[in-house]
């Protein structure tokens, strides 16, 4: 450590060096905190250059050993427990899907998952195991490659962390300080070890608030080549952890109003042309917008051209796209493309998971509105969801040779009737059996004839009249005549006497819902040409837009039910509760995540007290008090660096108090990431601060270096007494005495 | 001495006839047949019961909004003599000749008329011209949104009204601070602005949208208040403080000023009380009150005591068991214990009663004295009619299969022992050595063998559990939930030895006496929890619209059609204000952010005061149009086209502000502000002319005919009613 402090304090390495780029805030910070200390102490000594050339190796072993001690206890005991654990049944299996190929749903986006499967593929993992469910056993499985790839990912958090706060702080303690918190951070490490989609999220976001850190230093060197090093690699490493999961979306605002802020100051320097400020603009652009988007929707590519089998997920997407699957029944399927009288068809609801437009030989039982013919919707493929499509006012067979083909139109009033049963759709002023303010919708009529109350108008959404209805392409709404409702389903579930299905209303509300309209799928016409399905295969554009429809329902389809437990955001700075990664009981192998107590409440604490100290020093700035220097270059530290940590702490903090989904523990962790850098850069400022304010003792000079020690060891005894809940825990619960975890319970919510 | 008399007394008197003006055409336009139609409109429905209910002083619960706003219009109602005897069941329906409609709808309509000057005086405080300000009040005066909006017993206006007021108390506080700070008219504007702000909360949540604006920028003007380096530290310091005084902790007190008269009013008990606790019930006159009256506090070895669910969800339910057992196979195949069923159930019922009994003695009975039971003592629980024993074990349980299943326990010889030890967790204890009190204390029954912990799942049970709800033990233990917390509702010290004798016990109505109180915090606290978290069930509704229709007025709402004519009333604005409006503040924008970057590069348009001028205006009624129309695309709730109206009076009040703008500051020669002028003129008259033919169904005085009402329908989206003959 004594390298460390005493660098910190040295003052020469603040001073920026030849052909590098130095923050301004920064700078002048270091330029008046080494004329202090200088004046304080050394009075005008140079350093001599072996002296810096010392301090410059020094600090490079010191990044190498933060790193390495990083690497040293991710990796330990990485291989423990050989059985899956938590999340690791979700992400595992989707990387094995990639390696098998075989098309699935999920609500994230796909390049974690991507880069798990690549991780698999290149350890010699073969897709073959099922993750069925937490606690299997590996056994002879492959595993380490996708948990080591985790691991690393998860172990540059620690450099990342140290190289920003650094560039903020410009101080090697602060940087030391933080990297300590992290690599002590029991949730961090328990976090990193495992096949989980954080460790990467993380990594993305911490690389792209390094390369902005390093290229807001850059400012001074417009358009050199780090410059532009560390503007395109923010934009890469924003559609990286966009690629992972939505919440990426927090470090890209985070950018995007670091770039706001920055052109604002470049805008308000008369110095600059108009086309020197339109040059930045479209640097920007480029590399914080274009670059990112192709990247983005590169991932999305390779994620189609990859996943081209039929699997779990087709069911997810419409029909048209699912056209695109090998395996599935609509790939390479030919039918014809425009929908005539009397083709035999199954119609789809557009809303996921609903299904096909279905009726059976069974009625309404007694009390629930006439009993009829029961009309549901069904998931799978049956011989009870096929339907012709007949003219309203005649009977005649439309498929009569003699007769010519007749295409049904946008506008068309048409009566659908059921194959199987030959009744037709049919609605009346009687209450649906679930929801009560919609109309029942029941099979009526026999062998077609039936009433008025049989007729439907054909729309096709964003359609003019007259025009002709596609297969699987267009998306169509069926208006009840005399009603006026437009059928649907309202995805309830009917009880037992609907053999379970989802119910089908007709909503009298004109709304333009989803679960509203349908598309037609399987399409039988012997008098009509088959084409080919190919010819309406989506376009990119199409599927990604569909993608991302199909995954923003999903998220927002994770509601939390009443009577559980949920994780509440403010549980999380408090470490209120963990998350149970593998066993349970007394005899298993337990692995708990939970935040190391002392770090996560010295985070705590030193976000009040970092409000507390800016707010103190900005009015007394708006005040216009006269600061002595080193004290002004400690306030700039604060209030530039620190402000953008806690940015970065509130941005990936507040927002999931808006969010509706259900929350886990460990969607706290890129915001502890931020919050543990300011702890970091906190400490240090004020202890540099009261060492200032001390000066006149003959201790000030060790009260930083003992402050810091003592965080220092602090935390890494703290992780002493706490790193079984990320090692593992064999033996007794924590309430039992025996236990080595007794006595370390200090909230009754952690049950470990 | 009496130099006082050497000059006259003197009354100098001031009076802008444009406000006397603007008052009285808004009072008129207001109140005119303010009692016609005599029937229920649109949500009348729905406030009226709550004023039916303030008239009875029956307590209920409406997670819509806080109580300011149905106390003022019960207080219409006060005013007015109304019983409260009316069945508010169905819109259209005739009011009885009891109902004094006018009276309860007098407050919101003149807050509607006064909404008209305020107008006025806001711009006018804004520094903008008297012409810009009368034009605001005459636009505010003719939107037939704002006219139906207020003649109706709703309480949209009266938001409206107090949304206004804090702007205007606020600018007239800030316009005061530049010269006299602390003199009487400073303080009181400052202290109106925070009433204003906390009556705009108390009618509506929304409106805590206006006060964070308001707040916002008299947070950025103390910000240069710090700056402002003549003031001495001290003085900045009174002014902070009178500031934080005045807009955070008197709304905050007036607030809770608003729940105690709520509290005080409503002091019977009422249709609501099952979602309340037992604590707060009982603290209402009647209802549980009368139940629980006398009963013993705290619970002792032998009590019979009924278990209520703190959490309630899906609705409040005691924990229940009978002779029926868990069938022996589910229908998914897994297997149960085939022991006796343990549910909640919603209803009163004998099979509630529960027997705490000492695991160490075989007594059902209470000693003399009593023994409480503490917190940390191991309990058995004996069901009152069947004897059995609460139990559970490593039995999945039938809905919830990840629990374990609850049962009373039956010894069928197969090795199956029984676990009926629990330990008792009160979870509000003050110490360790708490006594079990009843109503206050809120328990977890803690299971010794497995330590799971007995929790209502809320999932109803199929046909053989009688749809009663499922309780489980829950071994997953993730901290503190409401559904594993229960409290003992009814009480009795059980005094009888034999079964037989116990059950008619069981029968017999409580008795005995103690009191208890509430605190008003603890009765605010939780009446406001439960508030915020009551669900409304999100039914769709044929009007409901989405915000992206209202700023075009995409939509509107039938609010009331005669039963035989065609005369109707519905929601509908003047679209040539409402698009115009829109525009405003478009063009507001575009021109604040040309402004600022040409100000970054030292390039001044506007002169600073003009500036500042604009900044302010655009701050407080753009900014306001803003915080009160963006977040309803974040709400789930079912949406309305009047949710929209407080956004749009702030983007009235804009509108004569660009339009002076525009007139003053780009319009170069004196023929192309001629021009303008007349263009004004011309776009003013049309909207007078739109608004006049909208009134029939704004005031729906005049039965239209079909063709007519055919003709007034000018969007495809807005359904206006045509009968058929």
């Amino acid at each position: 450590m004594p390298p460390a402090a005493g660098g910190g304090l040295a003052g020469s390495e603040l001073r920026p060096r030849k052909g590098r780029c130095g923050s301004q805030a920064a700078r002048a910070a270091g330029r008046d905190v080494t004329t202090a200390a200088a004046t304080a102490r050394s009075p005008k000594r140079p350093a001599p250059p072996s002296s810096r050339r010392f301090e410059a190796a020094g600090r490079w072993a010191l990044l190498a050993l933060v790193t390495l001690t990083s690497f040293a206890t991710r990796f330990h005991r990485l291989d423990q427990p050989p059985h899956i654990c938590w999340d690791e049944t979700h992400f595992g299996k989707m990387g094995s899907y990639y390696i098998n190929r075989t098309f699935f749903f999920d609500v994230h986006p796909p390049l974690g998952k991507m880069l798990i499967g690549l991780a698999g593929y290149l350890s010699g993992y073969d897709g073959t195991f099922l993750f069925q469910k937490p606690g299997d056993n590996y056994e002879h499985h492959s595993y380490m490659g996708m948990r080591g790839f985790c691991a690393f990912l998860g172990a540059m958090l620690v450099p990342l962390a140290y190289l920003i706060v650094l560039e903020l702080s410009r101080s090697l303690p602060a940087a030391l300080l933080t990297a300590a918190f992290l690599t002590f951070d029991t949730g961090c490490l328990t976090l990193s070890q495992y096949i989980l989609l954080d460790p990467i999220l993380m990594f993305f976001i911490m690389a792209a608030m390094l390369s902005m850190v390093k290229y807001n230093s850059c400012a001074n060197r417009p358009f050199s080549a780090p410059w532009w090093f560390w503007l395109s690699l923010t934009g890469i490493n924003l559609a990286g952890a966009l690629g992972v999961k939505f919440v990426g979306l927090f470090i890209i605002l985070q950018v995007g109003w670091n770039t706001l802020s920055d052109l604002w100051h470049l805008f308000g320097d008369l110095s600059l042309s108009m086309a020197t400020l339109g040059k930045h603009l479209t640097a920007r652009i480029l590399c914080l917008i274009l670059l990112p988007l192709a990247l983005y929707t590169a991932t999305y590519a390779v994620h189609f051209m990859v996943l081209n089998r039929s699997g779990p997920g087709d069911g997810f997407f419409s029909s048209a796209f699912q056209a695109r699957l090998s395996g599935n029944n609509l790939h390479n399927a030919s039918i014809p493309e425009h929908l005539a009288y009397g083709s035999v068809i199954t119609v789809k609801n557009l809303r996921m998971a609903v299904g096909y437009l279905h009726s059976h030989r069974h009625f309404y039982p007694e009390g629930v509105g006439a009993r009829q013919q029961q009309v549901t919707t069904y998931l799978h493929k049956d011989y009870n969801n096929l339907w012709i499509i007949k003219k309203h006012n005649s009977n005649s067979d439309p498929l009569d040779p003699s007769l010519p083909v007749e295409f049904v139109r946008h506008g068309d009033i048409i009566r659908l009737e059921h194959k199987e049963t030959s009744r037709n759709l049919h609605s009346h002023y009687h209450e649906a059996p679930l929801t009560r303010k919609h109309y029942q919708v029941t099979g009526y009529g026999i062998n077609g004839s039936g009433d008025s109350n049989d007729f439907w108008r054909i729309e096709v959404i964003n359609r003019k009249f007259g025009n002709r209805v596609k297969v699987l392409r267009s998306r169509i709404r069926l208006v009840h005549l005399v009603t006026g409702c437009v059928l649907g389903s309202s995805g309830k579930v009917l009880p037992k006497w609907g053999w379970e299905q989802l119910e089908v209303t007709c909503t009298p509300y004109l709304k333009e819902t989803l679960s509203s309209i349908w598309n037609v799928e399987d399409h039988i016409n012997p008098k009509l040409p088959n084409i080919s399905l190919d010819v309406l295969r989506p376009s990119f554009p199409e599927i990604m837009l569909e993608s991302h429809m199909v995954m923003i329902r999903g998220n927002n389809g994770l509601k939390p039910k009443d009577n559980e437990f949920t994780s509440k955001p403010w549980h999380w700075p408090i470490n209120f509760q963990g998350l149970r990664f593998s066993g349970v009981n007394d005899t298993d192998f337990r692995v708990y995540l939970l935040g190391n107590p002392v770090v996560w409440w010295l985070n705590l604490l030193s976000l009040a007290l970092y409000i507390l100290s800016a707010s103190i020093f900005a009015v007394a700035v708006q005040r216009g008090v006269r600061l002595p220097a080193e004290v002004k270059g400690l306030s700039q530290v604060l209030l530039r660096g620190g402000g953008q940590l806690l940015l970065g702490w509130m941005m990936h903090y507040f927002p999931f108090f808006l969010m509706g989904r259900v929350l886990y523990f460990h969607h706290y962790f890129p915001a502890m990431l931020f919050s543990s850098m300011l702890t970091g850069l906190l400490w240090d400022t004020l202890l540099r601060l009261s060492a200032w304010s001390l000066a006149s003792y003959p201790l000030a000079r060790c009260v930083h270096t003992l402050g810091i020690l003592s965080l220092l060891l602090g935390t890494a005894y703290s992780f002493y007494l706490f790193h079984p809940l990320a090692y593992g825990m064999v033996g007794p619960l924590a309430q039992d005495p025996r236990s080595p975890m007794a006595g370390l319970r200090w909230l009754e919510s952690w049950d470990f | 001495m009496l130099g006082f008399l050497q000059h006259p007394v003197v009354v100098t008197a001031e009076v802008n006839l444009n406000m006397v003006a603007l008052t009285a055409v808004g009072l008129l336009s207001r109140l005119w047949q303010l009692a016609y139609p005599r029937a229920v409109v649109f949500d009348e429905v729905y406030y009226g019961q709550y004023i039916s209910f303030y008239m009875k002083r029956i307590f209920f619960l409406d997670g819509s909004g806080p109580p300011f706003g149905h106390m003022l219009l019960a207080l219409g109602g006060y005013l007015g003599g109304f019983d409260g005897n009316f069945l508010w069941n169905r819109i259209g329906a005739e009011y009885s000749s009891n109902v004094p409609v006018w009276s309860l709808r007098l407050l919101p309509a003149l807050s509607g008329a006064l909404s008209v000057p305020m107008a006025y005086e806001i711009v006018w405080e804004l520094g903008f011209s008297h012409c810009a300000a009368t034009g605001a009040a005459l636009l505010m005066l003719i939107e037939n949104a704002l006219i139906t909006q207020s003649r109706l017993m709703l309480l949209e206006s009266v938001l409206i009204f107090f949304n206004l007021l804090a702007v205007l108390s606020y600018l007239k506080f800030s316009n005061s601070q530049k010269h006299r700070p602390f003199s009487p008219r400073w303080w009181f504007w400052l202290v109106l602005t925070g009433v204003a702000c906390s009556c705009a909360v108390g009618i509506k949540y929304v409106g805590v949208f206006t006060y964070l604006l308001v707040l916002g920028v008299a947070a950025v003007h103390a910000w240069h208040l710090i700056g402002d380096q003549t003031l001495s530290n001290v003085r900045v310091l009174c002014h902070l403080l009178a500031r934080a005084v005045a807009l955070v902790v008197l709304p905050v007190l007036v607030y809770l000023l608003f729940f105690y008269i709520h509290l005080l009013l409503l002091y019977r008990s009422g249709p609501h009380d099952q979602i309340m606790s037992s604590a707060f019930q009982a603290s209402l006159e009647g209802g549980l009150a009368r139940v629980t009256q006398g009963q013993p506090l705290e619970v002792a070895f032998g009590s019979q005591v009924t278990l209520k669910n703190v959490f309630g969800q899906p609705v409040p339910c005691w924990l229940h068991s009978h002779q029926s057992t868990y069938p022996m196979i589910y229908e998914n195949g897994r297997g149960s214990s085939h022991q006796q069923q343990v549910t909640c159930y919603p209803f009163k019922d004998v099979n509630n009663w529960w027997i705490v009994k000492d695991p160490g003695r075989h007594q059902l009975v209470v000693n003399n004295p009593p023994r409480p039971v503490r917190h940390g003592d191991i309990v058995q629980l004996v069901h009152g009619m069947t004897t059995r024993l609460l139990n559970t074990h490593d039995v999945a349980a039938p809905l919830s299969p990840h629990a374990q299943e609850v049962s009373c326990y039956i010894d069928y010889n197969i090795s199956m022992p029984p676990q009926n030890l629990w330990r008792l967790d009160i979870v509000n204890r003050e110490s360790d050595t708490d006594v079990w009190k009843t109503i206050l204390s809120e328990v977890r029954f803690v299971h010794v063998n497995t330590s799971a912990i007995l929790k209502l799942s809320g999932v109803p049970l199929p046909d053989w559990g009688f749809r009663q709800l499922e309780v489980v033990g829950e071994k997953q233990f993730w901290g503190y939930h409401e559904s594993t917390v229960w409290n003992v509702e009814e009480h009795r010290y059980g005094r009888s030895q034999e079964q037989k004798e116990r059950e008619l016990e069981l029968h017999s109505p409580t008795q005995a006496d103690i009191s208890r109180n509430l605190s008003f915090m603890a009765r605010f606290s939780e009446l406001q929890w439960r508030m915020l978290t009551v669900r409304s069930d999100d039914s769709e509704h044929k009007y409901s619209s989405t915000p992206l229709d209202w700023v075009m007025l995409d939509t509107n709402i039938a609010y009331w059609l005669h039963p035989r004519t065609s005369a109707q009333i519905h929601l509908l604005g003047n679209v040539v204000i409402w698009a115009s409006a829109s525009l405003a503040t478009l063009v507001y924008a575009l021109l604040f952010i040309w402004y600022l970057l040409r100000r970054r590069r030292r390039a001044c348009d506007l002169p600073e005061d003009r500036w500042l001028r604009w900044v302010l205006a655009g701050a407080l009624c753009a900014g306001g149009w803003a915080v009160n129309y963006l977040p309803f695309f974040l709400m789930e709730k079912t949406l309305f086209l009047y949710h929209y109206l407080p956004a749009l009076t702030f983007q009235i009040l804009l509108l004569p502000v660009v339009l002076e703008h525009i007139g003053d500051h780009l319009c170069r020669s004196q023929l192309q502000r001629s021009l303008f002028t007349a263009l004004v003129v011309a776009w003013f008259t049309s909207a007078c002319h739109v608004s006049n033919m909208l009134r029939p169904l704004t005031y729906g005085d005049r039965s239209l005919s079909p063709s007519e009402l055919k003709a007034l329908r000018w969007k495809d989206s807005w359904d206006i009613l045509i009968r058929k003959y």
